[in-house]
């Protein structure tokens, strides 16, 4: 069996590598993938869970938060759509009509 | 009794040492690639590298999830949306905060260090128990008895904001009409009053390649007389500067022109 405490490492790393992506990318779409990053990261430590407290809890919480996550990004690229649309633009830097 | 589903249990730390690089690799491409199609393939790759671990780990209910519901529904409609929207335009390489990479990349050496040292010094070691005795059922059985019983409550809450999902996407991509839609009929008529008044063209633009040397749709046709037909090739080719230039091609008819009035004046002295 591999050892849990390396896959909790590589956990941390590909949760670190999302949020650096989301604070880097600008595209709202490579932004938001890099969250998606974040959320197998995170299901990735909740699988090791699973296997180093011998319980199926956290496959079950996995496969919740998959399903959490397919429809967050249904309503996500909804909106990314809507705001191409109007402003022709996936920049996140560019949705900035709410600043003074 | 069911057989172990992926029987990777000796083999399993080889593949986590060849998995986890790779899936390491593909979220550096994710975040560093310029192009967003190309940063959505890696995205991919990392998922199916996750999904070999998932295999290693006693988790086969989880490998087929993950490859059906991320990299084939999530990812995918990731990649239609890219399609759809700004495919042509790259990501800008100005920082618009000043020193916003450097600050970046500092909390990210943050967020690494607190996993690592503080939740991960709280990470009890071995022996682990394994999932030997609650997958004895089957995994997928053991999967189904919890979601069917201790987390009944949240599954069926998770039916709601599904629905909800669907709702809201609709929603948002509804658009309500305010011009009238242009059908086949409206728009051959037209094209007959633009044809009256202005004398556009009415048929169908010069294909491209015609007279030129090649026929690619990238390449503007050529007039009888070398000039260039502009509406012979697309336009988003030209934005994407994929279109040949129209000199270059000139300059080749003219040869051949020049080519072949030579071998007429050469058959005319003999």
């Amino acid at each position: 069996m591999t050892n849990p405490e390396n896959v909790l490492m590589l956990a941390g790393v590909l949760f670190t590598i999302g949020a650096l992506g989301v604070m880097l990318r600008r595209n709202a779409l490579v932004a938001f993938m890099c969250v998606e990053l974040m959320l197998n990261a995170a299901n990735l430590a909740l699988v090791t869970g699973s296997t180093m407290n011998g319980g199926l809890d956290g496959q079950v919480a996995s496969f919740f938060v998959m399903v959490v996550a397919a429809a967050e990004v249904v309503v996500g690229l909804a909106i990314i759509m809507t705001i191409y649309r109007t402003r022709r633009t996936t920049s996140v830097d560019d949705a900035n009509l709410l600043k003074l | 009794m069911i057989p172990a589903l992926i029987p990777m249990v000796t083999g399993a730390s080889l593949t986590f040492w060849i998995c986890a690089p790779l899936a390491v690799l593909g979220a550096l491409g994710l975040v560093l690639f310029r192009k967003a199609v190309y940063s959505a393939l890696s995205m991919a790759f990392v998922m199916l590298n996750l999904a070999v671990l998932y295999g290693t780990m006693d988790a086969p209910f989880l490998v087929f999830v993950q490859i059906i519901v991320y990299t084939g529904a999530i990812m995918m409609l990731f990649l239609f949306v890219l399609m759809l929207v700004g495919i042509d335009t790259p990501d800008s390489v100005i920082e618009t905060l000043r020193g916003q990479r450097w600050l970046a990349a500092l909390a990210a050496l943050g967020t690494v260090g607190l996993l690592f040292f503080g939740i991960g010094g709280s990470v009890r070691s071995g022996p682990f128990a394994g999932l030997t005795e609650a997958n004895a059922i089957g995994n997928v059985e053991g999967i189904a008895s919890l979601v069917f019983g201790r987390y009944v409550f949240i599954f069926e809450l998770t039916s709601a904001l599904l629905i909800t999902a669907a709702l809201a996407a609709m929603v948002l991509a509804h658009r309500t009409r305010v011009t009238e839609k242009i059908g086949q009929r409206l728009q051959a008529a037209q094209r007959m009053r633009d044809y009256a008044e202005t004398g556009a063209h009415p048929g169908p633009l010069p294909a491209s390649g015609v007279f030129a040397g090649h026929n690619s749709i990238a390449v503007p046709a050529l007039l009888p007389d070398g000039s260039v037909a502009e509406s012979s090739v697309s336009r988003t080719l030209v934005l994407r500067g994929a279109a040949l230039d129209p000199e270059d091609l000139r300059s080749m008819t003219a040869d051949r022109f020049a080519a072949i009035e030579g071998v007429k004046e050469e058959e005319g002295d003999e």
